[in-house]
């Protein structure tokens, strides 16, 4: 590792440089730490021109779920038709959290990444993966007005990705141990809590930071939270010690949803952080489960397929993202997932007919009250410029404090 | 030994090439050494002893706050964030607390079973015990502890349904489980180097303490178990070391407990430096216990 | 040995209740194979041969136990060839620094894990600049399983010595001759042991693999992992593990007819 940092700078530089050289589609280099007390931006890298005959391979990093091929399930597969149809042989990684996204792309390793808002925006900055050519995008015009330009997905406008799905972190609750129907987030954090040991929480430390944030923004007005992903020095500390204060009364904090359903089904967990998916797969084994979106709002994640800057195989990757998207696969993957596909259109062809209302996917309202994962950085992303934000290394650092 | 060649030592031209070299490297012992030692020493040195110095050094690097790439900035803050969070001097506690339980569990189990598989069961059958306690060695790591989460899933789990009748619930996810699961995991690795231990000691020395009057405890405490000594040791290594570089058993049937290999992956990705200098910790411990034991001559007994 | 008749109770209980300690998890993983429900709960309502039947059909798993006989197989083969040349070199000779040489080799598998996989991803990726494949999972196995090896063929040759080559040597056969027919012979049981050892070593690796694999490159455990957190594979996954356990008594089967001392003189 004597050489890491002089490696990865090198070459991100020399990437920066050869992508310049050799496409003539870059205008500067490396991240501009904002002369002149602007705003940093992130390295300019230009989008694919036209997408040409596949390179016959290539190489995803997703989550579960999102590329199956059959190996899985043999009756859910979208990955044997994509191959036959481009001629692109599809390599699936699947990875397990953000952080390992983060890290494993930008080297050309992979094409395209399933990135969440809480890794997309560290890519973008880090140079690791290319904005995209709308143009070339065949299914983002059928993605509703309310999910793009957004901060776990642009920057300055510039679109990254295209957007694949989306779901909130929903309230989860045993309706046989919590009476009355909860409707506020205060049954997890209020010390009082009659739940106390029995409340799980989701395992992130952007998740579990900014849901601490979102519960302040209304308990707490003078704390003048306007962005939970958004948090300065003070502002984050009260996010902390209300995480620390909570922590004595959590049971779990979930990583795989897996885990978080038998929770609830074996009623070691009661309340607490969840995906709809998991409710759905509990109530389908019968245990008294429901969700809400409590009254203060909730965080939520919105995936992005990404392009990596050093993608080897641009024109695959650009076929694979059609591909994910078109309306058929986008419902096939929904149903499987248990999201919201972001292509509207898959709406008529679900199995279930009720899916897309299940999970909110046309409802701009309910999308509107959610704070979707978005990547913390030390220039504040509601736009404040007097004070500093705590970026994502301070974050995870302050998660794995409080985690140990 | 049919096959020998006809006697002879001189060599002469003409003879075979593999032979002439054979007797140019008879007298040149430092070559000879030379060309054992130098692939192994590379390979280790080369692909695991530089890479690790390589990681354990970025623990003085920084990050870069937009990027979160590793800059070469030196910086203490890494290691003094470590120091001076009792979180993690806590988390240290717990994981040699887990490592140390383990290793005693692993002891008292496998010290009975050895004696019994060494001194007692009659000769014929002790290669059948022997591969009774090594079978679940092959049977896969993930599949043990996935065998353990059924085994203490709180409500629905096995033990929980032994211990139902007697108005008890299982141990549910949480430290216990992990040292459970790790006992159970690494009691092969224990149970081994003892029965080799024990088996090599004759039996007439507990005889003669039994003759001079010493009870069972006594010549189990005063003669078996000094003697075991160095073999127990050399089991403790693979039990303290593996429960202290665990991870995955934690994520499974850990609960919300995290010991510190648990931090130093959950933070590789985000903050490799921060990873590194939390990695120092395990690492730190078990060079001290590999020299420890190294002292006591056990590491030959491996 | 003389032990009174209370004492061999004892310890016949105590060895019994410890391999029922061994063996009940495993069972309940090869009884859950037939569990009808995809959810874990015990004891099962109602059983089938369902899920078995799943497996049977099912291409990721044959592909992922391919990977990791292939990885094996590469991992064992270099493994055995440095242990050997290391326990050769520490077994016969003196020299400087044959203590740290001797604690080197234990390193890869003594430190935890992640720190282990960690650094190898790190050397393929800066130091080595390589690009991560089957190889480099075949390689970084083939580092923490060299010490197997080492400590099957080091023992062997402490206790062999050296006057059956010495003998070879005085009646006139060479260096080569003689590890042919004489010392090779003598090794075999303690390769075999160390190579069977290290192949089960590398078959049942996740953590280094974890990071050391590229896309596309799943051994079994790693299908096994990702398999593990996704609700409709539990009972498939159940199958899986009830085939790993049953299994696991080919190696040993093997191991017993191989050499009649290989188990118990084998070296862990």
């Amino acid at each position: 590792m004597l050489r890491t940092a002089h490696v990865k700078i090198a070459t991100a530089a020399a990437g920066l440089a050869l992508l310049a050289s050799a496409c003539g589609t870059t205008s500067g280099g490396g991240t501009t730490p904002s002369a002149g007390g602007g705003r940093a931006k992130p390295p300019s890298l230009k989008a694919l021109g036209s997408v040409g005959a596949g390179e016959g391979t290539v190489n995803i990093l997703a989550w579960a779920g999102y590329a199956e091929d059959g190996t899985t399930d043999k009756t859910v597969d979208w990955v044997t038709p994509f191959e036959k149809e481009t001629g692109c042989q599809a390599k699936v990684q699947v990875a397990n959290t953000s952080d390992e996204m983060f890290e494993k792309m930008g080297s050309g390793t992979f094409d395209v990444v399933s990135a969440s808002g809480d890794s997309s925006l560290r890519m973008i900055y880090a140079g690791k993966v290319a904005p995209v050519n709308t143009a070339l995008l065949t299914n983002y015009a059928d993605v509703p007005a309310f999910e793009k330009d957004q901060n776990w997905n642009s920057v300055d406008s510039v679109a990254y990705g295209m957007p694949h799905g989306w779901g909130a972190q929903l309230m989860a609750y045993r309706t046989d141990k919590v009476k009355p129907a909860p409707d506020s987030w205060s049954v997890v954090w209020d010390p009082g809590s009659p739940y106390k040991g029995a409340i799980t929480n989701y395992d992130s430390p952007v998740d579990g930071i900014a849901a601490a944030a979102v519960y302040l923004m209304s308990t707490k007005p003078d704390l003048a939270i306007k962005n939970p992903y958004a948090l300065d020095q003070k502002q984050f500390d009260a996010a902390i010690a209300l995480l620390q204060q909570q922590k004595p009364a959590v049971g779990t904090y979930w990583a795989s949803y897996t885990d978080a359903q038998k929770a609830l089904e074996s009623g070691t967990t009661v309340v607490g952080s969840t995906w709809q998916i998991i409710v759905n797969l509990a109530k389908a084994d019968k245990a008294p489960v429901e969700s809400v979106l409590p009254k203060e709002g909730a965080t939520g994640w919105a995936d992005t397929w990404m392009v990596d800057a050093k993608s080897p195989h641009p024109n695959c990757a650009y076929l694979w993202m059609n591909w994910e998207t078109k309306p058929d696969v986008q419902a096939q993957i929904a149903e499987w997932f248990g999201e919201a596909p972001a292509n509207t259109k898959a709406c008529a062809l679900t199995t279930d007919k009720t899916h897309c209302d299940t999970y909110h996917a046309q409802d701009e309202a309910y999308f509107s009250k959610l704070w979707f994962w978005s990547t913390p950085q030390s220039d504040c992303l509601d736009g404040r410029t007097d004070v500093k934000c705590l970026p994502y290394s301070q974050w995870s650092k302050a998660w794995s404090s409080l985690r140990s | 030994m049919t096959a020998l060649p006809p006697a002879g030592t001189s060599v002469a031209p003409g003879v075979p090439a593999g032979r002439r070299l054979s007797a140019w490297l008879s007298g040149r012992p430092r070559v000879r050494l030379a060309a054992l030692l130098a692939p192994p020493a590379i390979w280790l040195t080369l692909v695991y002893l530089a890479a690790l110095l390589a990681l354990l050094t970025t623990a003085f690097f920084s990050v870069d706050e937009f990027t979160n790439a590793v800059t070469r900035t030196l910086t203490l803050s890494n290691v003094r964030d470590v120091v001076s969070d009792p979180a993690y001097l806590r988390a240290s506690a717990r994981t040699v607390g887990v490592a140390a339980a383990v290793t005693a569990l692993c002891t008292v189990i496998a010290i009975p079973m050895a004696f019994f598989m060494a001194k007692v069961a009659p000769a014929r059958s002790r290669g059948l015990l022997v591969a009774l306690v090594l079978t679940p060695l092959w049977a896969s790591y993930l599949v043990k502890v996935y065998a353990w989460q059924a085994m203490v899933q709180p409500g629905s789990g096995v033990i929980a349904w032994v211990l139902r009748p007697l108005g008890v619930d299982g141990p549910g996810y949480g430290l216990m489980a992990v040292v459970l699961t790790l006992t159970y995991l690494w009691l092969p690795y224990m149970v081994l180097p003892v029965y080799a231990g024990l088996e090599r000691l004759p039996d007439s020395l507990v005889d003669a303490s039994a003759d001079l009057g010493a009870g069972p405890w006594r010549t189990f405490r005063n003669v078996v178990l000094p003697l075991a000594y160095p073999s127990i040791v050399a089991g403790s290594v693979f039990t303290f070391s593996l429960s202290l570089g665990d991870y995955i058993t934690v994520q499974i049937v850990g609960g919300k407990a995290q010991l510190l290999a648990n931090i130093v992956f959950a933070n590789y990705a985000a903050n490799l430096p921060f990873a590194a200098a939390i990695a120092i910790i395990p690492v730190l411990i078990t060079v001290a216990y590999l020299a420890v034991v190294r002292r006591t001559g056990a590491l030959d007994n491996l | 040995m003389l032990l009174s008749r209370r004492g061999r109770t004892i310890l016949a209980a105590a060895m019994g209740l410890g391999l029922a300690f061994i063996y009940l998890p495993l069972l309940v993983v090869v009884v859950n194979s037939f569990n009808a429900s995809q959810v874990f709960a015990w004891p099962p309502r109602s059983l089938t041969t369902r899920w078995w039947r799943e497996v049977a059909s099912n291409t990721g798993v044959r592909e992922a136990v391919l990977t990791s006989v292939e990885v094996g197989l590469v991992a064992t083969v270099t493994a055995v060839v440095l242990g050997t040349l290391l326990a050769f070199a520490l077994a016969r000779y003196t020299f400087f620094g044959r203590q740290s040489v001797s604690v080197l080799v234990v390193l890869p598998i003594a430190l935890p894990g992640i720190v282990t996989a960690l650094a190898l991803r790190t050397a393929f990726q800066t130091f080595l600049g390589v690009e991560l494949s089957i190889w480099t999972v075949a390689v970084s196995h083939a580092t923490f399983c060299m010490v197997v090896v080492y400590n099957n063929v080091i023992a062997r040759l402490r206790r062999t010595g050296t006057t059956a080559e010495e003998a070879s040597a005085d009646l006139g056969a060479d260096g080569f001759t003689t590890f042919r027919l004489v010392t090779f012979p003598l090794l075999r049981g303690a390769l075999l042991a160390g190579a069977l050892l290290a192949f089960g070593l590398s078959f049942d690796e996740i953590v280094v693999t974890l990071s050391t694999a590229p896309p596309g490159v799943t051994t079994l455990p790693i299908w096994i992992f990702q398999n593990l957190s996704r609700p409709n594979q539990a009972p498939v996954v159940n199958v899986v593990a009830a085939v790993l356990v049953l299994l696991s008594v080919v190696p040993l089967y093997l191991s017993q007819r191989l050499a009649a001392d290989t188990v118990t003189a084998g070296r862990l």
